[in-house]
């Protein structure tokens, strides 16, 4: 029998380790998954990679992380957002390293590790700072730079509803970086807003299938 | 100067004209989010934004914001009928893959070979951030430049070549300020419109690269609608 509901967001987070690379889905402070977050926080992994569209805003979730000084890297794309207060502080200070990658390329890199790819050429930030110490190739008479996959030890994501089996639905738009992160992490944790019974969610309308979860904890909304 | 600029919502107003009915559109965050509110009522355009939303509509009522329903900016929208949700990857595979038809961005520098800067300046203090602006820029099929002529400062960001750093190279088609509509051409900028009592000379004072005119220059007035 399948069943990868577990019964704590601490039974959630567990087993993650220090100088892991986790995945935070979330665009703003749509569909990120504050309390898993929280639950890491708890749990106490340190010098973490974490990779995720902005660095977190006021005290919660990735801005709590950074501010207990567990976070060694970040790989954003958009950091610098109103209340961004830790990342900045620590981005000064030299206490955190930043990555930065072009919105687009950050989705499809991790897309690329969740289909087993060895990355692909964009051309997106080809005549960019971005692209520089990469290989930049004419493809079609327009320059791309190659990217590699990236890929999570850990994916933390949020969504909608989810049945035992792990198949997920999400909720507007903070469905945003969750599917794609959900295949390209070797253990994938999601919070849902309510468990259904298996065969409640309509199979055509299931965005993630539950082959790309691993554990899934309901937090009431 | 005796010349009148146009307002904000005037320069809005003239971008929203130039976007043919059925388009599917990226609006860029700041002045550009203006266009939206101003596309004349018999056009059906379907607005796109980065975070998986098409057809997004206007700002919700008070009391009635979703914040799982947010723009590019973190600010509530809606859902228009017939809209739908997706996820980051088709997101920014419907910019990349040419399937936006226009995009109105902001910018900081524009050169005469239409290269834009709109990214990042030369201020080290603030951490970098790009978000969507390098896919966007290489990917919408007609790219529009909606931006002040100057810098707040009265510094030309009409260019020979940008000083700050580019999102990308050879990408802009036209470039709306509030003095003039001015496009980028093989040959560098040419201008199309100019507003009424803007003498040539004035602009080309505002201007650091140099301006071809257009056989027949029209007036830039902000659209009846």
């Amino acid at each position: 029998m399948i069943d990868k509901r577990v019964g704590s967001l601490a039974a959630a987070v567990e087993g993650v380790e220090d100088g892991a690379t986790v995945l935070v889905g979330g665009f703003g402070a749509a569909g990120v998954p504050v309390e898993l977050v929280h639950a890491l926080l708890e749990q106490g992994a340190k010098d973490l990679t974490i990779v995720t569209n902005n660095a977190g805003s006021g005290e919660t979730d990735v801005a709590a992380l950074i501010r207990e000084r567990r976070v060694r890297k970040i790989i954003c794309s958009y950091p610098r957002s109103a209340g961004s207060i830790w990342f900045e502080e620590f981005y000064r200070a030299g206490d955190i390293e930043l990555e930065l990658v072009p919105q687009g390329t950050l989705s499809e890199r991790m897309r690329a590790a969740g289909a087993g790819l060895g990355g692909f050429f964009t051309p997106a930030g080809a005549d960019s700072l971005l692209a520089r110490g990469k290989e930049v190739r004419v493809i079609g008479g327009r320059r791309h730079v190659f990217e590699e996959p990236l890929r999570g030890d850990v994916a933390l994501v949020q969504a909608l509803r989810a049945d035992r089996w792990g198949n997920l639905v999400y909720n507007k738009a903070a469905r945003n970086f969750g599917p794609t992160m959900a295949t390209a992490a070797e253990l994938t944790v999601v919070q849902v807003r309510a468990f259904v019974e298996l065969g409640e969610l309509d199979p055509e309308a299931v965005v993630t299938p539950g082959i790309f979860v691993d554990r899934v904890v309901e937090v009431a909304a | 100067m005796t010349a009148t600029p146009l307002s904000h919502t005037g320069m809005a107003a003239r971008v929203a004209q130039d976007i043919p009915d059925g388009s599917y559109v990226n609006l860029g965050i700041g002045m550009p989010t203006l266009v939206g509110n101003v596309v004349s009522a018999g056009k059906e355009i379907v607005f796109h934004s980065e975070n998986g939303i098409l057809g997004m509509g206007p700002a919700p009522a008070a009391g009635e914001e979703d914040w799982e329903l947010i723009n590019a900016g973190k600010a509530p929208v809606t859902l228009v009928p017939g809209g739908s949700y997706f996820h980051h990857t088709d997101s920014f595979m419907m910019m990349r893959g040419g399937h936006i038809d226009v995009t109105v961005l902001g910018a900081f520098q524009v050169s005469a070979q239409g290269d834009l800067a709109n990214w990042a300046t030369d201020d080290a203090h603030l951490p970098p951030a790009v978000g969507g602006a390098m896919d966007l820029a290489v990917g919408a099929k007609r790219v529009l430049v909606l931006m002040m002529h100057t810098t707040p400062d009265g510094r030309p960001k009409l260019l020979p070549e940008c000083t700050y750093p580019l999102t990308a190279a050879q990408v802009v088609d036209r470039i709306y300020t509030e003095l003039a509509v001015i496009d980028v051409t093989p040959a560098g900028f040419l201008v199309r419109e100019m507003v009424e009592g803007l003498t040539r000379e004035e602009l080309e004072r505002r201007t650091a690269a140099p301006l071809a005119y257009a056989d027949e220059v029209t007036v830039l007035a902000p659209p009846v609608r």
